[in-house]
């Protein structure tokens, strides 16, 4: 990347995160939904990993701090998404998209403020989870090896949530970014292993990417053997297709005048 | 003001108010499929909690298809609220002022719509519910109790929502209530019976809420037969909501119609 | 003594409204309106206009003072003036997913009419005011003319004696305006309506209004009818543009020699002043700023109007009054300089 291209991925990437950091109406909703769930779902259902043939080392709360975190993480990237949309309904991303010479750095910038604002989350959630218990089995590599597929899970989160918000260039696209990535996240073992799974939800998380994400990530924290290859391959190949899918939208905004 | 009027008033504001929100898809579609579609994702995902030792229903669907009945109640609250809350900014509840509309009626007349779409939610959720597998124990005079539960809860959220609309008077901070509530939703016996909730703080919260009082008497009516005690307990609670927002309501009303 | 027995009159002594943050927004004011009488209320925005109305349509309680509509007492017998009056208020308050017809349902029942005369009193209202056409249509739709039309008809439903509009042409266009002033004119000569309407639109108070109380800061500080207040002033308003910006305080220093009291800047670029001596004195003012080669890019004499009235009571001009000064002037001399022999 360019020094120039640099500077217009930074600018954006300060924006965004200025934003972010000086409004509660932003903040609170993203630490609260994730923080909530992870209080609802291992605090609720903490018995269901008596469910014979409930086949997890750790506890409850660690089996559900991964999902969380990994939810929290994806509605993150469409929240960013919500970002861009806003801004190019606004008339800034025309005025972005004259000041800067490659557009991609423009995506880069957006994808920088999506990392910021899941790290905030992330460590606002661990810390809580921490409080609450969990039981990490793995060691710092394997650590890596979890927040790494939650990074490129809000990357590609963020990918289609832009590419939505490129092509629409509205806040009333706002559903459409969401439900999607709703619904994929939750067809996935949220509540139990696959294997616990059964008629059609488990078919059709089978073959959900999500699915071997979530169980990589489970295996990682618990320190138990990873299919990390098949997990990597799910999120790198979501972040390409979903990245292409963004730099499309780029195109269209731009013919479009932004 | 005689009865007959107060009747009338009543009439006219209820019917009002249902066309009001048979016309708003916007408001009901939602309120019907999104319940619907969280009740396969639980039902499916969490199948397996059935085996727990002393579940005490014959499969997890039909215990989670309580759950979309709370959920017509949530979704009352909002769309009463918003409809309120337009009538504040629009400045029509001047006009209702200006009659001589007793506060009472204006407040339950309010209410009718969303009641008779809890009603038309009831119906639907009991119709999928039985057509996904789930059984109803008390048959048809269950279903006729589990509508009367259902207008419970839907009148007694609807007043919620109305105060709410009274105190904030614009439709967003209304909108707002909308998460609140399904915190309440989700801290009770929503997932799982409260035996079996090992979490002592989960379970000291879930004992405490309402909501758990109300899932409690609408899966009463599908399994286990006739539960005159948390019949009671269900309709109770309703009440008891009912009697803490109505009074609250009429207040709210009070501060926003300075009606000499 | 029953409510039709009592005058259909407006009576206001002392009414001061002290709203819990600020200053008072209605700061005594004394009032009378006759029965049958078109009362127009003029002022700027803020001064105190709505807050009066909502306090008389008992919409809102009066802090001290007393007001007695339709012979009732709005604070203590709210309920029998809310039955004698019928109010449209500064929002068209009406529900965008029902229909005119709807709202006519609603509104005849919740006034209690019969049953059997409801549908009829609302078709006959929505044809008064020329919404039979759209009758069927939901609110929503509808223009801003065609909806102060319903919510003037909705105010009439119960037959009032007395009736409250809050500004109720701000924001419609000339004809929508017309037809309004027309049906306001035609309730108070044929049906005997006494009418209290609040209006920044000077134009309005001088086409309706029988009598004209001028409002500023919460006081009145003028009553009476147009002409009597016009009459008052006497002197014609002089209003000049200059042609060059920069000499625009010389005009002034120049036109107040002529004029009687201070000159006032206008929004729209001109400099106003009463001129002093008539008509006859126009010919100084002219040889006096060609003396000083002070250009002039337009110039007009009027008569007095409502907006001078008020200029002269509260040394400020009436937001507003802009556009239908510069209608009148059309009818008025106009002379550009240019064009006049020194």
């Amino acid at each position: 990347m360019s020094a120039r291209s640099r500077s217009v991925a930074l600018g954006v990437a300060w924006r965004g995160l200025h934003t972010f950091f000086h409004n509660p109406t932003l903040v609170v909703p993203s630490v609260m939904f994730p923080l909530f769930f992870f209080t609802a779902f291992a605090g609720g259902l903490a018995n269901v990993s008596n469910v014979p043939g409930f086949d997890f080392p750790e506890n409850y709360t660690t089996f559900q701090f991964v999902f969380v975190l990994l939810q929290a993480s994806a509605f993150g990237g469409v929240f960013t998404g919500f970002a861009v949309a806003r801004d190019f309904e606004a008339g800034i991303g025309r005025r972005m998209m004259l000041a800067a010479p490659n557009r991609r750095a423009i995506l880069a910038g957006y994808a920088l403020v999506a990392m910021g604002r899941a790290m905030f989350v992330w460590l606002l959630l661990t810390t809580v989870a921490v409080i609450a218990g969990i039981q990490v089995g793995g060691g710092a590599i394997d650590l890596f090896g979890l927040y790494g597929l939650a990074l490129l899970l809000n990357l590609s989160a963020l990918m289609w949530a832009a590419g939505i918000a490129l092509r629409f260039r509205s806040i009333q696209a706002g559903p459409l970014m969401q439900t999607p990535v709703f619904l994929i996240v939750f067809l996935a073992p949220v509540y139990v292993p696959l294997d616990l799974l059964t008629g059609w939800v488990k078919a059709v998380a089978s073959v959900n990417p999500i699915t071997p994400i979530v169980e990589a990530g489970r295996d990682f924290i618990s320190g138990a053997p990873v299919d990390a290859l098949l997990a990597y391959g799910a999120v790198l190949a979501l972040l390409v297709v979903l990245g292409t899918w963004a730099l499309r939208g780029l195109s269209r905004a731009e013919a479009a005048g932004g | 003001m005689s009865w007959g009027e107060t009747l009338t008033q009543i009439r006219a504001i209820a019917w009002r108010s249902l066309v009001r929100t048979a016309r708003q898809p916007a408001q009901v579609v939602p309120a019907i499929t999104f319940p619907l579609f969280l009740f396969a994702i639980n039902a499916a995902g969490l199948d397996a909690a059935a085996g727990l030792p002393d579940f005490p229903a014959p499969d997890y669907l039909t215990f989670i298809l309580a759950v979309p009945f709370i959920q017509a109640g949530i979704f009352a609250v909002s769309g009463v609220g918003a409809d309120l809350a337009r009538d504040i900014e629009s400045g029509f509840l001047d006009r209702l002022a200006l009659t001589p509309l007793s506060r009472t009626a204006l407040v339950s007349g309010q209410i009718a719509g969303t009641m008779a779409l809890g009603i038309v939610q009831g119906i639907i959720f009991v119709a999928v519910g039985l057509a996904a597998g789930a059984t109803l124990d008390t048959g048809v005079t269950g279903a006729l109790v589990l509508i009367a539960l259902v207008v419970a809860i839907v009148f007694a959220f609807g007043l919620i929502g109305v105060t709410a609309a009274f105190k904030f008077g614009n439709g967003e901070a209304v909108q707002g209530l909308f998460p609140v509530l399904f915190v309440f939703l989700f801290l009770s016996t929503m997932a799982l019976p409260r035996d079996l909730l090992t979490n002592d703080w989960f379970r000291v919260i879930a004992t405490y809420n309402p909501v758990s009082y109300l899932l409690d008497g609408i899966r009463s009516l599908f399994y286990g037969g006739w539960d005159a005690e948390a019949l009671a307990l269900a309709f109770g609670c309703a009440a008891a909501i009912a009697a803490v927002f109505l009074p609250l309501a009429i207040r709210t009303l009070n501060t926003r119609v300075v009606r000499t | 003594m029953t409510s039709s027995e009592l005058p259909a009159s407006i009576e206001v002594e002392g009414l001061v409204k002290q709203f819990k943050k600020g200053p008072r927004a209605v700061d005594g004011i004394d009032l009378h309106v006759d029965p049958g009488e078109i009362y127009g209320f003029l002022g700027p925005n803020g001064a105190g206009k709505s807050t009066t109305v909502l306090m008389l349509t008992t919409l809102l309680p009066p802090t001290a003072g007393t007001a007695r509509v339709a012979g009732w007492d709005v604070a203590r017998d709210g309920a029998r003036v809310r039955e004698s009056i019928g109010a449209a208020l500064q929002e068209a308050a009406l529900d965008p997913f029902l229909t005119a017809r709807e709202h006519m349902r609603l509104q005849t029942a919740l006034h209690g009419l019969p049953k059997g005369e409801r549908e009829r009193r609302g078709d006959d209202l929505i044809e008064r005011v020329g919404l039979a056409d759209a009758a069927d249509r939901k609110v929503g739709g509808y223009s801003g003319g065609m909806r102060r039309r319903l919510d003037l008809a909705l105010s009439l439903v119960h037959r009032p004696r007395i009736l409250f509009l809050d500004e109720p042409t701000t924001g419609l266009d000339p004809q929508s305006r017309a037809s309004l002033w027309d049906e306001v004119a035609r309730l108070s000569r044929e049906d005997g309506v006494t009418v209290f309407l609040t209006t920044q639109y000077l134009e309005e108070a001088d086409a309706l209004a029988a009598r004209v109380g001028i409002i500023d800061n919460g006081k009145l500080v003028a009553e009476g009818t147009p002409a009597a207040l016009k009459a008052e002033i006497g002197e014609p308003g002089l209003e000049v543009v200059p042609a060059e910006d920069e000499r625009r305080d010389d005009m002034a220093r120049v036109l107040e020699r002529f004029g009687d009291g201070e000159c006032v800047h206008h929004e729209r670029g001109s400099i106003g002043v009463r001129l002093q001596g008539g008509d006859a004195a126009l010919a100084g003012v002219v040889r006096a700023l060609d003396a000083e080669g002070i250009g002039v890019a337009s110039l007009q004499l009027h008569a007095p109007t409502l907006d001078d009235v008020f200029l002269a009571k509260t040394g400020r001009s009436l937001e507003g009054a802009g556009e239908d000064e510069e209608e009148d002037a059309a009818a008025e001399a106009e002379r550009t300089a240019e064009g006049v022999p020194a």
